[in-house]
């Protein structure tokens, strides 16, 4: 399988992004400047985190103008794989590709730290190598994160198992006191109805390598990965 | 032809910035300011030989499309000749 990084002028975690995929999952990658309309044969598309267009107008909302959202709105109708981590979320609510959108944080600050996050379902292509429930260490960097959505695209997500990463407290409990950015319901990163496009606020890219403090992030990849190769092996 | 296009908060999103800025304000006075909210102003100028029906209809679309985003943001258009 093969994945393809996008790159918006502002991106800043795209080489954090190839190098995690290149060196420690050991796929093959390649970048995809946002001025081109073809993906090649990327099997997995992610829009990686940075303040593309200096976040002019809204966040994300001058990138999903790009000539590549086109062909990554076609890439997401027929299925494909489309991960958006932090400003990548932002532009794939823009995009209309994800309901909703983030807001400024609550408490008007850019908010550099780890978090802790409960994975709230287990299934599906990004998620399938952790266990519903389980905890993560996981670094945001954000001054727009809250996540903010209407009513019934909020019960449309949670009818649909769509919300996959809620902040918590050290022993899991969600409760307000440990919502970072005042994100409705604690949601810190929710999948479409189809489950083929994640967007979320933390860094997974950040936290996968222990040497970095955590490496809690890399079973993404790791389960993009097994999807994948499950897909292929139904393929022939 | 010129269009003014204003993007406000929807009432039921909050605007920490305003909020913000009214707390900020209230300590050098301006105690008959209830409440602020913060928005955005565009000015558009348009290009000649377009009919004001067609041009609002355009910026209509813009605004909807890009101006504004309408999951939390309502906008007022204005066209002056």
């Amino acid at each position: 399988m093969k994945f393809g990084v996008v790159v918006f002028p502002g991106s800043n975690c795209d080489h954090d992004t190839y190098h995690v995929i290149s060196k420690i999952v050991g796929q093959p990658v390649q970048f995809i400047w946002h001025k081109s309309i073809s993906i090649d044969d990327c099997d997995v598309v992610i829009l990686p985190g940075g303040f593309s267009y200096g976040d002019y107008l809204r966040c994300g909302a001058l990138a999903s103008l790009s000539p590549i959202m086109q062909t990554i709105k076609v890439f997401a109708s027929r299925g494909g794989l489309i991960l958006g981590i932090c400003n990548g979320f932002q532009i794939l609510c823009e995009a209309g590709l994800l309901p909703g959108t983030l807001l400024r944080n609550q408490n008007l600050k850019f908010i550099c730290d780890y978090t802790r996050i409960r994975v709230e379902n287990s299934s599906g292509a990004f998620v399938n190598s952790y266990k519903t429930g389980q905890l993560l260490n996981l670094p945001i960097a954000h001054g727009e994160g809250n996540y903010f959505c209407s009513y019934e695209d909020l019960a449309m997500l949670k009818e649909n198992d769509c919300v996959l990463f809620r902040y918590c407290d050290e022993n899991g409990n969600i409760n307000p006191s440990v919502n970072p950015n005042g994100s409705i319901e604690n949601i810190a990163g929710i999948t479409n109805k189809e489950k083929n496009i994640l967007g979320m606020m933390p860094h997974p890219e950040r936290a996968s390598e222990e040497i970095l403090g955590s490496a809690d992030g890399r079973a993404i990849f790791h389960s993009l990965n097994i999807y994948m190769a499950e897909v292929e092996k139904k393929r022939r | 032809m010129k269009a003014k296009v204003y993007v406000t908060l929807k009432p039921s999103v909050l605007d920490p910035q305003g909020k913000a800025i009214h707390q900020a304000i209230k300590t050098i006075g301006y105690p008959s300011v209830a409440d602020i909210r913060q928005g955005k102003y565009f000015e558009l100028n348009i290009k000649e030989g377009l009919s004001e029906e067609d041009a609002r209809q355009e910026i209509q679309h813009l605004a909807h499309s890009v101006l504004a985003n309408p999951v939390i943001e309502d906008y007022k258009i204005e066209i002056e000749k």
